[in-house]
């Protein structure tokens, strides 16, 4: 352990960077690949079915199938297509989703880069998703795709601004913009969760996350009973397949996030129910402990809701979007800021004293 | 060269690059896609400046933002390139003068010796810029701060006060009533007897 310890540290920074980064995207596409899995078997059997099971035991290699044969398919640029930026756009589509998990802390100080304006950096990169859609759409030179595009930018638009606001609550109760710092101040009991005092905001953070990530029931720019698949319908092959990494790796992320404004990220929600003794077991102590594992699994659960919306709900209609967005997460935000500013500004205990 | 020294040149040329690109290409949206890497390098020279929180703001603002707007309204523009170069020898001068007073009025500014001060020491690793600025807005530039807010808030309640004029004959629809909609005021169930062969 000791030699291993000490040969890490001979190491230059280079390459413990990209050793680090490695160790965080390998696993990220493999969770991305099954993601997909995952949606098909689990929307299945909602709908009783069983869904993918024939490639590999129970279907467990239809990932790695689908992505052999996205491969090998042709890209096919569109006559008239910018070319240039035509192929441009699914690279700005993906580098914003992996390139915001630098900031993510797994457990404590388990980061990439643990820096003083993580949740704003997060902010900044999650808002340039954007581009890889509008840049798709226009460049394609086909009237579905821009309509879908121009859908795209409205919505992530308006959904943003409720997004930041509740950001803004969850500063405001943790005092720092460092997100190890902000699960920290969580630390306590379930009760000191921010899911609590921040309910509201919590709901309004999920809600506009699935809109941002383009997912049902708010996926108009795709809306293939609309118009066929929205902004990437004249995508193919690897093209096609690095905008649906893009977007689940976008899934993710927001389940992360959620996890950790509003869960306690890596706290373990028996703390303060159990007796110290209980953590000092074995084994049994160390699942029970905080950890990555529960993170993983708080992340795992906002994850499965995705899909499970997806399941349930008929597609929102573009008004109603826009409606929902400005006329009542806005509010909602904004009303229960100035009620938290008061709680604040008198202590309320637990969470704000 | 340090790191730090290559990174600042790479990261300039791509500023000078995408600016100077921003008002010669042809195509509009590549104008503006040129100008939104040339706010990403802007906002990476802040970052070196350890100012991370303008830098981030910056893109979160100006390229997450008001760039997205920028290009949703360039992307529907339908810009006769002939048209807007017709009578581009005729105001050549009027355009010189301008831009010679402009380029004198920046360097006046630029050159003057409010920005001839030494670089500031390097700041400690726990240093947060966010904590210091933040510091600063609320002590010492409160009531300039305060001012601005109320004059964004203005603009808001104008820019909202715009939309509300009613106009007559949209095919508005009132969500709350669209909700409260029960089955039987929609739909007439009528009994009828199967017929006999």
């Amino acid at each position: 352990m000791q030699a291993i310890v000490q040969y890490w540290e001979g190491l230059p920074v280079i390459m413990q960077i990209s050793a680090k980064i490695t160790l965080l995207l390998t696993p990220l596409l493999l969770a991305v690949a099954y993601t997909t899995f995952a949606e098909r078997k689990i929307i299945g059997y909602i709908q009783i079915r069983i869904g993918p099971n024939r490639v590999g035991p129970r279907g467990f290699l239809q990932p790695i199938a689908d992505a052999l044969k996205l491969l090998t398919k042709e890209v096919i640029v569109p006559t008239n297509a910018n070319r240039y930026l035509f192929l441009t756009a699914p690279v700005l589509a993906i580098a914003p989703s992996l390139a915001a998990w630098a900031v993510v802390p797994f457990d404590d100080g388990m980061a990439i880069a643990d820096i003083n304006a993580g949740l704003l950096y997060i902010l900044a990169l999650t808002s340039l998703g954007v581009y890889g859609i509008i840049v798709a759409g226009w460049a394609s030179n086909s009237r579905y795709a821009l309509l879908g595009s121009l859908r795209s930018a409205a919505q992530i638009i308006s959904y943003e601004i409720a997004m930041g606001f509740a950001l803004v609550g969850v500063i405001m109760a943790a005092g720092s913009l460092n997100l190890g710092e902000i699960v920290e101040a969580q630390r306590g009991s379930v009760y000191h969760w921010f899911l609590l005092p921040l309910l509201p905001l919590f709901l309004v953070y999920f809600i506009s996350g699935v809109a941002e990530t383009n997912r049902a029931p708010f996926d108009v720019a795709e809306g293939e009973s609309e118009i066929v698949a929205g902004f990437h319908v004249e995508y193919s092959g690897m093209a096609f397949a690095v905008f649906f990494l893009a977007e689940y790796a976008n899934m993710i992320l927001i389940s992360a996030l959620t996890a950790l404004l509003f869960l306690g990220g890596w706290l373990s929600p028996l703390e303060g129910l159990l007796p110290q003794a209980a953590f000092a077991l074995p084994v049994i102590g160390w699942v029970l402990d905080g950890g990555i594992h529960w993170f993983l699994a708080k992340t795992a659960f906002f994850l499965f809701l995705f899909l499970w919306f997806r399941a349930t709900f008929p597609r929102y209609r573009y008004d109603q979007i826009m409606r929902l967005g400005w006329k009542v997460l806005i509010p909602v935000t904004i009303v229960w800021l100035f009620l938290e500013g008061v709680a604040v500004a008198f202590g309320l205990g637990p969470w704000f004293a | 060269m340090t790191v730090e020294e290559i990174l600042f040149y790479a990261m300039s040329t791509v500023l000078v690059a995408a600016a100077v690109a921003v008002i010669t290409v042809r195509n509009p949206v590549h104008a503006a896609l040129a100008l939104v890497l040339a706010f990403f390098a802007t906002a990476f020279h802040w970052v070196m400046l350890e100012a991370e929180f303008l830098g981030i703001l910056l893109v979160l603002v100006y390229v997450g933002a008001v760039m997205v707007l920028f290009l949703f309204v360039v992307m529907m523009l339908d810009i006769n390139i002939a048209r807007m170069r017709e009578g581009f020898a005729r105001f050549l001068p009027v355009g010189l003068v301008v831009a010679v007073g402009m380029m004198g009025l920046m360097a006046m500014v630029v050159g003057a010796g409010v920005f001839r001060i030494p670089g500031p020491e390097r700041a400690a690793a726990d240093h947060s810029n966010t904590a210091a600025l933040g510091h600063l807005l609320y002590t010492e530039y409160v009531y300039p701060f305060e001012i601005a807010a109320v004059i964004l808030l203005v603009a808001i309640i104008a820019a909202i006060a715009l939309t509300l004029r009613r106009r007559p004959g949209t095919l508005h629809l009132d969500p709350g009533r669209q909700a409260r909609v029960r089955r039987n005021e929609r739909v007439r169930m009528v009994k009828m007897h199967s017929e006999k062969q």
